[in-house]
């Protein structure tokens, strides 16, 4: 994967007025601070029906009878549906990942259930009508009638022998079986001084974005607009007319202010679908906003693996080979591409470490639960949690300090072939460990640790040190002949100088937080000699720019900064072209400096950049052959992945008679390759780690043993707040990507692929001389209480 | 539709006279019948304080007041947080320039969380705001950025209010 020794990239200086780099402030955040901007449920079209949507009680269930009279007679209530009105949908939920030779099991998933329901949420009605409160009083008089069916919600359960069947057409609870492996793994486990087993769960969470899903969908001579808080307007468009069979020009999807992903919303969800089919049925506007509720039930989750790791070592500390069976949970029905993510755990399985052989195999399980896709870090924090946890286990086991043992496994040359055929781009994982240590002086933590445990405070100190592969990505890598998606993964991006001599960039990626209106404007304001003000950022609505591919996979920057960088670049040798030939000198001999174009050696012959756009938009003297105009398109499709990497310790304490932890410190050091704009690395640094502390102490999914979800809402659902979450010391190495110009590499998930094992390695630390060797997340005072009086005995 | 009851209230120092259903919350209020959208909703457990404005002064979750509790009351929102039309409160200075915001749909709760917790507290301890703000929730920043900017504006108004009650030396 990734092409070995995949070419460098040619690397210019950009020359400009050097605002990469700058931790400049936000152009996006005056809106944000003032309650101006517009999110989805902001949005008010005339005569827009509400939509209250009736969800399933029951987990496994045939729908046997539904009512719909008492409530479609009530005032104000327009219409109701049930599936079998949507009979004249085109096409069920599309799920994208068709891995060639692999059999996976698509059930057909609908916006409303057709004669049975899978999963608890499920929605099977809705109420359209003139008022939101009374849609909702509506909704409830909508008399479904079930039959009970058996359910199954442990996923190893759901493999044995006799257990409920939740699609009875595949005769079994198998959604596929997939296997990634290099090296010789049978004759590196034969060999082994010692072979570590361990079995670790890794729990299911919530995105929890704090603004709830929503759609708003208008139907008006014969074109659909969809506004909705999403990720993915472009990959949106083609699945709303793949689902509706309405022709793709005539779709618009905008995905105005998003109120935070964490890829809860990189998906296409049946209310999307579902209001749009009503804006066509009914006529009118329909808008649809989730409940918290509605969103803890159906937007979907993430992690939910259980993980059966083998680790063959050598005494000496030589880690030869990792064996990784990972059980995934799909839930009952899939979305667009939940069963693709247990797969990337196989793509950093060797983390940063040099296993001589690696073997990732891979079950999907259907039960009855809601799906899970891709949530912060899909798949990549599973496999940093597995690892850097038995590596810890495994220095205990050897009697090796554990972080000599990781030093002596470090991978050290770059572009680093892995066995399974990935190519690390660059790293120095030597570099952000010793950082890291040097941030944490850890002669004086052990010294305090020693001091503290005399007086029966337990503190600990653990590490996480990882690597992780994004900038999705190659598309002949992840495409239809290689991973097996059904698209193609390239990014974007038009840069359009205006008549005046200031900018637009289109990107074909969707921003809901990053700030890339203001780190595309730095990277453009350099190619260009202009100030990031000068240079508006536009994303997030189909019918603008070119087709994009939206944002997910920490590709936004990679994949679409190197698209704007690359259109920028045509702009800046276009433009050199026009002044070159005013000037009368050589396009070769004109550079960008301190705002204009300049003839190298004479700095006093210079255009400016409106003084080009002139030439290009009154081209009454445009060198031979020129086209008018100043505007120009990129497609960026790299040719490999990036791989960001880093070491994070943390330091806890905890109260051993109440089993609560406290995080003390937070030392993060991460490598994302160039900084574009260091305030907004420090801030996904800080929100990533956050969302791990998160799973590591607090959140859970929960459901009981009927299928029930029984943390439904933020009263059961532990998001942390400030008072859980402690200050972040950050810091950074970098160390260039060589595959894109920029140098850049992707850090909105990083954080969160690292923290977890951080966590869980520093309370067994802590909890060392009271025997507890191994502890499950999450990390509740219950748990870590049980385990303390579980070793005493 | 139901019965409506006459209210009377001030928003963002703007008298409004309305009728509104009983069981309406302030927060629907504010959005869908003054079009005052900068308040968010982002929970329906009063857990997550996106809806947070000033009813007379104090901090309170719109989601869970009664638009008819609010008859005769003053409501602050955030696009009445700042004196001026143009001008930024120092805490939406604040945010800005320390990046205490990403996705920014906490953002108008939780700078008027923090407005209140400063009226209370003028001099707060990291410690203090974490605790302050624990109605809050973000998902994106980690806090970390969100209890600088606290401090930061906590400094820029004491050093204001110090100014103002320092005579001028001529």
């Amino acid at each position: 994967m990734g092409a070995p020794g995949a070419e460098t990239a040619e690397r210019e200086m950009p020359g400009g007025n050097g605002y990469v780099g700058r931790a400049l402030k936000r152009k996006e955040d005056p809106r944000l601070i003032t309650g101006r901007a517009t999110y989805v449920d902001d949005l008010v079209l005339p005569s827009t029906l509400y939509a209250a949507i009736v969800r399933s009680p029951e987990a496994h269930a045939r729908i046997t009878a539904i009512d719909t009279s008492a409530a479609a007679a009530r005032e104000g209530v327009e219409a109701v549906f049930t599936g079998e009105d949507l009979a004249d949908m085109a096409a069920p939920c599309p799920m994208v990942w068709v891995p060639p030779g692999v059999e996976v099991h698509v059930p057909e998933h609908w916006p409303l259930a057709r004669g049975k329901v899978g999963y608890v949420g499920q929605a099977v009605a809705v109420v359209l009508g003139d008022d939101k409160y009374a849609v909702v009083d509506a909704a409830e008089q909508v008399v479904v009638d079930y039959e009970p069916l058996p359910v199954v919600v442990d996923p190893e359960a759901a493999l044995e022998e006799g257990a409920p069947i939740v699609h009875e057409q595949f005769g079994t609870n198998k959604v596929f079986e997939w296997s990634l492996a290099g090296g010789d793994v049978e004759g590196v486990f034969a060999a082994a001084d010692v072979v570590l087993e361990r079995r670790i769960v890794n729990h299911r969470t919530a995105g929890a974005a704090i603004e709830p899903r929503g759609a708003l969908a208008e139907w008006r001579e014969g074109h659909l607009t969809l506004w909705s808080s999403t990720q993915i307007p472009h990959i949106a468009r083609v699945i709303l007319s793949i689902q509706l069979g309405i022709s793709e020009e005539r779709i618009r999807v905008v995905a105005p202010e998003v109120g935070g992903g964490f890829g809860s919303k990189l998906q296409v969800y049946g209310e999307e679908v579902l209001v749009a089919w009503c804006a066509r049925k009914t006529g009118r506007p329909v808008k649809w906003t989730a409940t918290r509720s509605d969103d803890m039930l159906t937007t979907h989750h993430g992690r939910d693996q259980i993980d059966y790791v083998r680790i063959a070592a050598r005494r000496d500390g030589k880690m030869t080979g990792i064996h990784v069976r990972v059980i995934q949970d799909c839930g009952s029905y899939h979305l667009i591409e939940g069963p693709v993510i247990p797969t990337f755990t196989s793509c950093v399985i060797s983390g940063v470490y040099d296993f001589d052989a690696v073997q990732t195999d891979v079950v999907g399980v259907f039960t009855n639960k809601f799906t899970t896709d891709a949530i912060r870090g899909a798949g990549r924090p599973e496999a940093t949690h597995l690892l850097e946890v038995c590596v810890d286990q495994l220095a205990d086991e050897l009697g090796i300090d554990r972080l000599e043992l990781r030093r002596r496994n470090f991978i050290t040359e770059f572009p680093n072939e892995r066995p399974h055929g990935f190519v690390y781009d660059s790293g120095d994982y030597h570099g952000t460990l010793d950082r890291c240590l040097e941030l944490l002086d850890l002669d004086a933590f052990q010294r305090e640790q020693a001091q503290l445990r005399e007086r029966g405070v337990h503190r600990g100190v653990g590490f996480s040190t990882y690597v992780e592969i994004c900038g999705l990505g190659p598309s002949r890598a992840l495409g239809p002949d290689g991973w097996g998606m059904q698209g193609g993964y390239f990014e974007s991006a038009q840069v359009r100088v205006l008549p005046t001599g200031t900018a637009m960039v289109y990107t074909g990626t969707s921003p809901h937080g990053q700030g890339l209106e203001t780190s595309f404007a730095q990277i453009v304001a350099d190619r260009l000699g202009l100030d990031p003000d000068a240079i508006e950022v536009i994303h997030g609505d189909t019918n603008t720019g070119p087709f994009g591919k939206d944002t997910y996979g920490s590709r936004s920057l990679s994949v679409g900064g190197e698209a704007v960088a690359r259109a920028a670049q045509k702009v800046q040798d276009k433009a050199k072209r026009i002044v070159a030939h005013k000037l009368e000198a050589a396009p070769e001999d004109i550079e960008v400096s301190e705002g204009a174009f300049r003839v190298k050696g004479s700095p006093e012959q210079a255009l400016s950049l409106a003084d080009v756009a002139t030439e290009a938009y009154i081209p009454a003297d445009l060198p031979e052959g020129m086209e008018a105009g100043l505007d120009e398109i990129c497609f960026y499709d790299p040719d490999n992945f990036v791989w960001p990497f880093g070491a994070h310790a943390c330091v806890t304490e905890v109260d051993v008679e109440t089993g609560r932890v406290e995080i003390v410190r937070w030392i993060a050091v991460d490598d994302c390759g160039r900084a574009v704009n260091p305030k907004l690395i420090d801030g996904q640094v800080h929100g990533g780690a956050a969302h791990a502390i998160g799973q590591a102490l607090y959140e859970q999914i929960r459901y009981d043993e009927n299928g029930q979800l029984v943390t439904g809402t933020f009263v059961d659902y532990g998001l942390p707040t400030a008072a859980e979450i402690p200050s972040f010391e950050t810091a950074r190495t970098e160390t260039p990507s060589p595959t894109n110009t920029l140098g850049v590499k992707g850090v909105g998930e990083a954080a969160t692929i690292a923290a977890t094992p951080a966590i869980v390695n520093s309370v067994l630390d802590a909890l060392r001389p009271l025997g507890v060797s191994y502890l499950d997340m999450p990390l509740t005072p219950e748990r870590v209480w049980a385990a303390i009086q579980e070793a005493r005995r | 539709m139901s019965t409506t009851v006459p209210i009377r209230l001030s928003v963002n120092g703007k008298p409004h006279e309305l009728d509104v259903e009983p069981r309406l919350l302030l927060v629907h209020l504010l959005r869908d019948r003054l079009g005052l959208t900068g308040t968010h909703v982002g929970c329906d457990t009063s857990n997550c304080g996106a809806c947070t404005v000033h009813l007379d002064g104090e901090a309170v979750k719109s989601c869970t007041v009664l638009a008819v509790q609010a008859d005769e009351a003053e409501v602050t929102t955030i696009e009445g947080l700042a004196a001026g039309d143009d001008g930024l409160h120092p805490l939406q200075e604040a945010f800005w320039e320390d990046h205490a915001l990403q996705c920014g749909y906490c953002t108008p709760g939780m700078i008027m969380a923090a407005a209140d917790l400063l009226a209370r507290n003028p001099d707060p301890t990291e410690e203090e705001i974490r605790l302050g703000l624990e109605g809050n929730l973000c998902r994106c920043t980690g806090y970390h950025n969100i209890v600088a900017a606290v401090r930061d504006a906590a400094a820029e108004m004491r050093g204001a209010s110090a100014a103002a009650k320092t005579p001028e030396v001529v």
